[in-house]
C-alpha cells in the first residue's frame, strides 16, 4: 500500500513511482486492428504500459428514434470485466464503468465525427445502429485513454454488412464501405494529485489523485467533450494547465492511428 | 445427404489449425489464451482469496468458480446483449465440472478460485476452447493439478463423424451432432460430455474417438505453450 504523503513526496521531487516524467505515457504499443474479424464489423486492440483494452463494433438495423426520423444511432457500452484486474466484480454495471462509456461515447457522439444522416436507410422506419463494446483485458490504470483510443480505432476499422434482397443485414457479407467519419476525436485525461499535474497515471496513482480532467480534441484543436471526475475541487488556474497538457499529449496520441 | 468432404477442405479427424499463448492478463495470477481455427478465448485466474456469503465456503477444501462471456461483438450474427444468459451460466457451470478432477485445492480451505473466461471471437466450439485456455491458466498459476484438461467438439454432420465442428459444419442441413469432450489425456478421464441432436450409438462412439485423439494434439499444443512461457522466463 503506497501512502499519499510518500506519493506527494516523490512528485515534490519531480517524479513518479515508475520513474516516468508527469506528462509522459507508458509505452504506447502499436495499435492492432481486426482483433476479432470474424464476428465484430471493426475491431481494435490498444496497450498503455500494462493497460490492454479490446474494442468491437457490430453494426445491425433498427427503427429509429420518433425524434430523430432520419438519423441512425450509436451506442457505446464498457463491461468492466472481472478478467482484468482483481478490483472489479461480477454483476450490474458499475458506475465507474458507466462513466466510463459515458464520456467515450460523449467524445465521439459530440464531435459529430459519424454523421448521423448518413446512418439513416429509410427515413422514419430503417436505420443502421453502430454498437461500440469496450473490453479491458488488463486494467492497469488510465482506462480513459485506452476505451476512448480503441473506441475510434475500431470505428475506423469497421465496415458495414450487406443487407440482403429482404433488406435484412447478411453478417456474412461484409462491403468495403466503412462508417462515415469526418472526424477522428482524440481524448486525453489529466490528472491532479497535490498541486501537481500527471498523464497516463497507474491504478496506484489514480487512488490517489484529487481529481481528475477528461478532454476529447478534434484534429483541429477544438474540444469536442469534457468531463471532470473525482471529488476534489479544480482551482480556476489548473484548467488552462490541464486542457493545454491534455492537448499537448492528445497529437501524440493521435499518431497512433491509421 | 451424406457429408463426404468437410466446407473447409479438412479431413474428418482434423482439427482447425490451434494457437496458444500463456500469460496474457498480467494482473492475474495465470492466464492464458487459446485460438482454434477462428474461435478465440482468453482465461485469467485470481485467488485463492476470500469467499463470502460464508456459507459457500467449503471448510475441507477451496472452491472453484468459473465464469463464461462471450464480449458483445463476438457472435456470428447479430450482437451478443452484454451480461450473463441461461446459456453462458450453464458453460461456465459445465467448465467448472470439466475442470475440478483436475485441480486439487484442498491446501486453500474456504477459499475461492475465480476462473474467468472470455470469448474475443467465436466461430463454434467455445466451451472447450474456454476449457483449455482455462486449464492452462490455471497451471499457470500455479496450482496442483493431476493434468491438464483438453476440450473438442466431436461431431456427426450428415452422417459423417467429424472433430472439431465450426459454424459452418453446425448449421449443416443434412443434420448435425455436436458433441463437446473434455479429457485429462493421462489417464483418458472424461469430465465434460454433451450432446445435440440425433445420432445412431456406433457414429456416437466414433465422434467421442475422434475427440479424444484430438485432445492429444491439443495437450501438445497447451504444453508447448506452457513450456514457452518458462523456458522464457528461466533464460531472463
Amino acid at each position: 500500500m503506497i501512502t499519499k504523503q510518500y506519493m506527494k513526496s516523490l512528485l515534490d521531487k519531480g517524479t513518479r513511482l515508475d520513474g516516468r516524467n508527469f506528462d509522459e505515457y507508458r509505452q504506447l504499443a502499436e495499435i492492432e486492428y481486426g482483433v476479432s474479424p470474424k464476428s465484430a464489423e471493426g475491431s481494435a486492440r490498444v496497450k498503455i504500459g500494462d493497460t490492454e483494452v479490446i474494442a468491437g463494433v457490430k453494426i445491425d438495423t433498427g427503427t429509429p428514434y420518433p425524434d430523430r426520423p432520419d438519423e441512425g444511432t450509436i451506442m457505446v457500452n464498457v463491461e468492466l470485466l472481472p478478467l482484468s484486474s482483481p478490483h472489479f466484480e461480477s454483476g450490474p454495471p458499475s458506475i465507474d464503468s458507466i462513466e466510463l462509456a459515458r464520456v467515450t461515447d460523449r467524445g465521439i457522439r459530440e464531435s459529430d465525427a459519424i454523421d448521423f444522416k448518413k446512418l439513416c436507410i429509410t427515413a422514419g422506419e430503417k436505420i443502421w445502429m453502430v454498437f461500440i463494446d469496450i473490453y479491458p483485458v488488463n486494467a492497469d490504470g488510465n482506462l480513459f485513454d485506452a476505451a476512448a483510443l480503441a473506441a475510434i480505432a475500431a470505428v475506423k476499422d469497421a465496415k458495414f454488412p450487406e443487407l440482403d434482397k429482404d433488406g435484412n443485414v447478411d453478417f456474412k457479407n461484409r462491403s468495403d464501405k466503412g462508417l462515415p467519419l469526418s472526424k477522428t476525436p482524440v481524448s486525453c485525461t489529466v490528472w491532479k494529485l497535490g498541486d501537481k499535474f500527471l498523464v497516463d497515471p497507474t491504478v496506484d496513482e489514480e487512488k490517489l489523485a484529487d481529481a481528475r480532467l477528461t478532454t476529447v480534441f478534434t484534429e483541429k484543436g477544438d474540444i469536442c467533450a469534457m468531463q471532470k471526475g473525482k471529488s476534489e475541487a479544480l482551482l480556476s488556474g489548473d484548467l488552462k494547465i490541464m486542457v493545454d497538457l491534455s492537448e499537448k499529449k492528445t497529437l501524440e496520441l493521435r499518431k497512433l492511428l491509421k | 445427404m451424406k457429408y463426404t468432404k468437410r466446407f473447409d477442405g479438412r479431413k474428418f479427424e482434423e482439427v482447425r489449425p490451434m494457437d496458444a499463448k500463456v500469460g496474457v492478463v498480467k494482473n492475474a495470477l495465470g492466464s492464458a489464451m487459446f485460438k482454434i481455427g477462428k474461435t478465440v478465448a482468453i482465461a485469467a485466474v485470481y485467488g485463492p482469496r476470500d469467499l463470502f456469503p460464508k456459507h459457500l465456503q467449503n471448510p475441507g477444501k477451496g472452491v472453484l468458480r468459473c465464469n463464461y462471456n462471450m464480449m458483445a461483438f463476438s457472435g456470428s450474427g447479430d450482437r451478443v446483449r452484454p451480461g450473463p444468459s441461461r446459456r453462458s451460466k450453464e458453460i461456465a457451470m459445465v467448465t467448472q465440472n470439466a475442470l475440478a478432477p483436475a485441480l486439487d485445492l484442498s491446501p486453500f480451505p474456504k477459499t475461492v478460485v475465480d476462473v474467468f473466461v472470455e470469448l474475443i471471437q467465436t466461430d463454434a466450439g467455445t466451451r472447450c476452447a474456454g476449457i483449455c485456455a482455462a486449464s492452462m491458466a490455471l497451471a499457470d498459476a500455479g496450482f496442483k493439478m493431476k493434468d491438464l484438461v483438453c476440450a473438442v467438439s466431436g461431431g456427426v454432420v450428415g452422417g459423417t463423424p467429424v472433430v472439431d465442428v465450426d459454424y459452418a459444419e453446425e448449421s449443416y442441413e443434412g443434420g448435425s451432432v455436436d458433441i463437446p469432450v473434455a479429457v485429462m489425456p493421462r489417464n483418458g478421464e472424461v469430465t465434460l460430455l454433451q450432446l445435440d441432436g440425433e445420432v445412431p450409438k456406433e457414429e456416437f462412439h466414433k465422434a467421442v474417438e475422434l475427440a479424444r485423439k484430438a485432445c492429444d494434439k491439443i495437450y501438445e499444443i497447451q504444453r508447448k505453450a506452457l513450456k514457452a512461457k518458462y523456458s522464457q522466463e528461466a533464460t531472463k
